[in-house]
């Protein structure tokens, strides 16, 4: 790793200026794909703008038809939320399956939502409910935060502060696991709302991605049968050594068969 | 006396104490006055013309102390890394051996080939500087498969290997195959690839090297199996520095599997390096640079075939195997797919004729050698393959087909066809004990329970024998070994009766602190407590050939043996003395000495004691002191085997591939320690899993990257893929090691890729499969079901 300054700013405020002032700076939350990445000097950030001092971004608050998670809240925080547990069941199952322990303890919801890593749980449980993000400057629908492979619609010296989830009438989370990273290979976020069904894909292709045909057919029929005949193009999914594009293309569909079965069980 | 825990008992390791508290003393853990940092700079092309390299802004970097190239290299005269083993072909050509210089010079041919060492006062500074380093490369098509790479206009690697072949290499009769196919009811076929790992030990390579001006001497620690070879590999070829003048230490090694125990170019440059900057310098790998530098295993393309009768008795073997070396001759490479691979291809069968050949052929990959097993799980994978492959079409039970075709107990020694003879065994007796703990009877339950929840259920045997202890140093040199393979021990008797026992093998996992103790202990009938075992270090340690091969209990426990039989033969001479009797009159037992048939006694801490004080002492025939030394050379390789039961079930939905059940019944001879047996066991079995189910080491072909370059994309086995094993020894004593011990390292990872796979064809069998290649991925096992046309069933 090469040298870089540190900043510890105290104000969501003063951690922007700093974004926004210093050229090549980088905002650190759980650094756990930023950290690794500086050590193998694959990034060589000026300054480190490290969100950790800022104890409002920290917690999860019940909004009645909402729940909100500060973005700096661990992933084993938010699996072991009774609150999550008991309104959104399949979003701290999710969080109980990113990494291993030791990543689950340091990582952030917001820290992996900003990185937005095409293979990331959270992004399918933050698009699949349809989620709002918020930010130090705005509110942005999760249908318009995820721009493809580590690109979001964050701006320069834009901070997550939360992520504002409405509580569904069921969901529930499937991922089949790449074998050697434990990342998603496929992970599928299905939710139910009054209003009809939302299916989040991860893992897949270059980034996140929804499958109206399975929301269609599951708005009418919460159940896995209505998708097992539903199968979604390989054109433009992710192929590598552990899988081509035609086995996660037949993963998405296995895959959000079980995240129904999971969301009713 | 006190607290004898002797041969048979399960005392906690006495090494676990420090490595349980964080008291280990590891490579990276030593700081020398003065110490410098090194990094090499390694190529990241696999194949490329090495057309110059500019040294000036890496030189000109802050904490730069020196840049070293292969051009530093050559005008130093230095030698070429050598090879341990000179194969030959049919006609007794030698082997190829291009020379393998410590840092590139001409050409690069692997990504990771090392072009340049930077020394600079910290590590933050050497990689800085490394970065600065300009390389001009000229890049060459790469090639990496061994079916790719014997291809008419194929890249080639030497000018002077043609088609990269290095040696085409056979054994056995091939008259007397062919005759025997000829006549064959049946034959089967089958063509397989061998995945190529990589070792993976927990703690990385590093080295370190200091050179004191004041006594002219080398001092390199390094995380080795075998400090005393590389000492003379080093010294003796490749940096000229005398035996006496260098002193090689492997303190605690992390887990080595093979991986530690090759003299490596990065030893012999930061040996040479020390000299020249006249300071310490340390190098410590990345897991990243371990995985382009540290040797790769396997990586075999094999077409085999099986002759039998209308019986299904093996009337003819013949396996044909193209075995990758990667880009130039490491340590034992070309010893590891020939010798440690044809000669194990009978099995525990009477097959009576057997042919093999096998082209070893280069290739733009990191060097491949020895990975735990080396050679014998290769061979153990073709031949349990194909007789699973030969009963299924012949229509006979795959138990019986081997029943019909094992050497029965009674035909011990047996002789095979492929040079090796079998002194000790029962292989009948391991299938048994393991068919009874698989509760193999209630398969057929098991299997309906997981077909009634959509998942097909599949058993998988492996019935093998490895050849270990190596090695008989007259044989193995027949075979091409260019350095002897017998183990030394000291034992060193403390005038208060304690034991320091100085011993060439090198413990990095096996527990030999708490094996050679109690092997002390039983004999000697001191204390547990009051022995200790020194290893690692050539000053300390008189010689040794080091640890791999399963050898270090059946060749330097026997050196250990001997030496301790010495230094009770000494005792007696003392006692004799001490007790007015006649030599022969004295006998030792329990620790003590005494007089045959009378009460007169001298303990064992006594006749130390007048051994170093030798007041009342036959100072006119024996020389005081109390320590002994031996070396041991074994007259036969020794051949563990059993028989290993894999269960598994098979999603079919996603291809996943389940290891339910596992059964291990070994024959491993004497077991000192059955904690540290089961453990070995436990250990080889979960390597060889990783190989049947998860690891592969991919290389892209043309560039020769290896994208399997992480443990992010590298798939190690991990806890929650292992199920309980059930593991349990069926022992025949070895005839010619003097404890009876066969050695059980490796056995494990030997036994278990065959079972594995077996167990998986065997799930999908109903469904046309007849081969799955290893790694049996989701993946793979998904495209397979695809091509089988499988009909899944909508839940």
């Amino acid at each position: 790793m090469k040298p870089f300054a540190y900043h510890q700013p105290g104000q969501i405020p003063d951690a922007a200026k700093l974004l926004t002032s210093i050229e090549d700076s980088k905002l650190v939350a759980g650094g756990m794909t930023l950290i690794p990445t500086i050590k193998q000097r694959l990034a060589s950030p000026v300054a480190l703008v490290d969100l950790s001092k800022l104890g409002s971004l920290k917690g999860i608050t019940d909004d009645g038809a909402t729940i909100t998670i500060g973005a700096m809240t661990p992933h084993a925080v938010v699996a072991a939320s009774r609150l999550v547990q008991t309104k959104i069941p399949g979003l701290a199952a999710l969080a109980s399956m990113i990494g291993d322990p030791a990543v689950r303890n340091r990582g952030t919801i917001g820290g992996s939502v900003a990185n937005n890593d095409p293979a990331a749980d959270y992004p399918a449980g933050v698009l699949g409910l349809g989620a709002t993000i918020v930010s130090s400057t705005r509110d942005i629908a999760a249908d318009k935060f995820f721009l493809g492979l580590f690109e979001t619609a964050l701006e320069v010296g834009e901070i997550i502060t939360a992520i504002r989830f409405p509580v569904p009438l069921k969901a529930g989370y499937s991922k089949f696991k790449a074998p050697a990273s434990r990342y998603a290979l496929v992970g599928v976020f299905v939710a139910k709302f009054a209003d009809g069904v939302r299916v989040a894909v991860t893992g897949a292709g270059p980034g996140v991605f929804r499958v109206p045909p399975m929301e269609v057919a599951l708005s009418e029929n919460f159940d896995p049968s209505a998708i097992a005949a539903i199968k979604i193009d390989n054109d433009g999914l992710t192929s590598d050594i552990h899988a081509e594009a035609d086995y996660r293309a037949h993963l998405v569909t296995v895959m959000a068969k079980r995240a129904v079965d999971a969301a009713l069980s | 006396m006190g607290n004898v825990i002797g041969i048979g008992a399960s005392p906690k390791r006495k090494e676990d104490q420090r490595f349980l508290t964080g008291r280990g003393n590891y490579v990276s853990d030593i700081k020398r006055p003065g110490m410098t940092a090194g990094v090499f700079v390694r190529s990241p092309h696999g194949h490329a013309v090495l057309r110059g390299i500019d040294k000036s802004a890496a030189l000109a970097s802050p904490g730069v102390i020196a840049v070293l190239t292969g051009e530093d290299v050559a005008a130093d005269k230095l030698g070429s890394l050598p090879c341990g083993w000179g194969i030959s072909d049919a006609k007794g050509v030698p082997m190829k051996e291009p020379p393998f210089p410590m840092l590139a010079q001409g050409k690069v041919r692997f990504v990771g080939d090392m072009v340049a060492f930077v020394i600079a006062e910290t590590p933050g500074q050497a990689n800085a500087a490394a970065e600065l380093l300009t390389v001009d490369y000229e890049v060459l098509p790469s090639v990496v498969g061994v079916l790719e790479a014997v291809r008419p206009g194929a890249p080639q690697l030497f000018d002077d290997v043609p088609n990269n072949i290095c040696c085409d290499w056979e054994l056995g009769d091939k008259a007397a195959v062919e005759t025997a196919f000829r006549k064959a009811a049946h034959v089967a076929k089958l063509s397989l690839v061998n995945n190529r790992l990589i070792g993976n030990p927990i703690e990385p390579r590093a080295a370190i090297a200091e050179y004191e001006p004041g006594t002219d001497r080398f001092t390199l620690w390094t995380t080795s199996q075998f400090p005393h070879v590389v000492r003379f590999l080093m010294g003796a070829l490749v940096l000229n520095i005398p035996q006496h003048k260098l002193r090689v230490v492997a303190p605690d090694v992390g887990g080595g599997f093979g991986v530690k125990q090759f003299h490596y170019g990065e030893e012999a440059v930061i040996t040479w390096a020390a000299k020249r900057v006249m300071r310490p310098i340390k190098w410590v790998a990345s897991r990243s640079e371990g995985y382009v530098s540290d040797r790769h295993g396997r990586d075999h393309v094999t077409e085999a075939e099986l002759a039998l009768d209308e019986h299904g008795k093996f009337l003819a073997f013949r396996v044909n195997t193209l075995a990758n070396m990667g880009g130039y001759l490491s340590t034992f490479g070309p010893n590891i797919p020939t010798n440690l691979y044809g000669p194990l291809l009978g099995g525990v069968y009477t097959t009576p004729a057997i042919y093999c050949n096998v082209k070893v052929v280069f290739t733009n990959t990191v060097p491949v050698d020895a990975y735990r097993g080396a050679g014998r799980p290769e061979a153990t994978f073709v031949l349990e393959r194909i007789v699973d492959v030969a009963a299924s079409e012949m229509g006979i039970d795959r138990v019986e087909i081997r029943r019909r075709n094992m050497i029965p107990k009674e035909a011990y020694p047996y002789q095979t066809p492929v040079l090796v003879q079998y002194d000790s065994g029962d292989p009948m007796g391991c299938l048994d004990g393991a068919l009874v703990a698989a509760d193999v009877k209630n398969f057929g339950v098991r299997k309906a329970a997981s077909a009634s929840k959509g998942k097909f259920r599949g058993l998988g045997y492996s019935t093998y024998v490895e050849a270990c202890g190596l090695a008989p140093s007259r044989f193995a040199g027949r075979l091409g070994a260019r350095g002897g393979l017998y183990e030394s021990a000291t034992v060193r008797v403390h005038p208060t009766g304690q034991v320091t026992v100085m011993i060439g093998t090198h413990n990095h996992g096996q527990g030999h602190e708490t094996t050679f103790a109690q092997i002390v202990s039983e004999k000697l009938g001191v204390s547990f407590e009051n022995v200790d075992i020194v290893f690692g270090d050539t000053d300390r340690v008189q010689f040794g050939m080091g640890t791999y091969g399963s050898r270090s209990l059946v060749v330097g426990g026997a050196a250990l043996s001997k030496a301790t039989d010495k230094v009770i033969a000494k005792g007696k001479k003392i006692a004799a003395h001490l007790l007015e009797a006649a030599e022969v009159d004295i006998q030792f037992e329990a620790g003590n000495f005494s007089v045959a048939g009378t009460d007169r006694i001298k303990s064992f801490e006594e006749i130390a004691g007048a051994a170093y004080v030798p007041h009342n002492y036959p100072l006119e025939v024996l020389e005081p002191g109390l320590e002994e030394q031996a070396y041991y050379d074994p007259v036969n390789f020794t051949y563990p085997g059993g028989c290993h039961i894999a269960e598994v079930e098979v999603d079919p939905e996603t291809g996943t591939v389940t290891l339910v059940n596992y059964t291990a019944v070994d024959d491993v001879g004497t077991v000192i320690n059955p904690m540290i047996v089961e453990g070995q066991l436990h250990g080889g079995i979960v390597q060889g899993v990783g190989q049947a189910l998860f690891e592969n080491a991919v290389y892209d072909e043309g560039s020769g990257q290896l994208l399997s370059g992480s443990l992010m994309d590298y798939c190690m086995p991990r806890a929650d893929h292992m199920p309980m094993m059930k593991v349990a020894t069926h022992s025949t004593l070895c005839t010619h090691t003097p404890m009876g011990v066969k050695g059980c390292g490796e056995v494990g990872t030997i036994g278990s890729p065959a079972a594995v796979i077996n167990a998986v064809v065997d799930a999908l069998a109903h469904l046309g499969v007849t081969h799955v290649d290893m790694p049996a991925t989701p993946n793979r096992i998904w495209r397979l079901l695809q091509n089988a046309s499988l009909p899944v069933a909508a839940e």
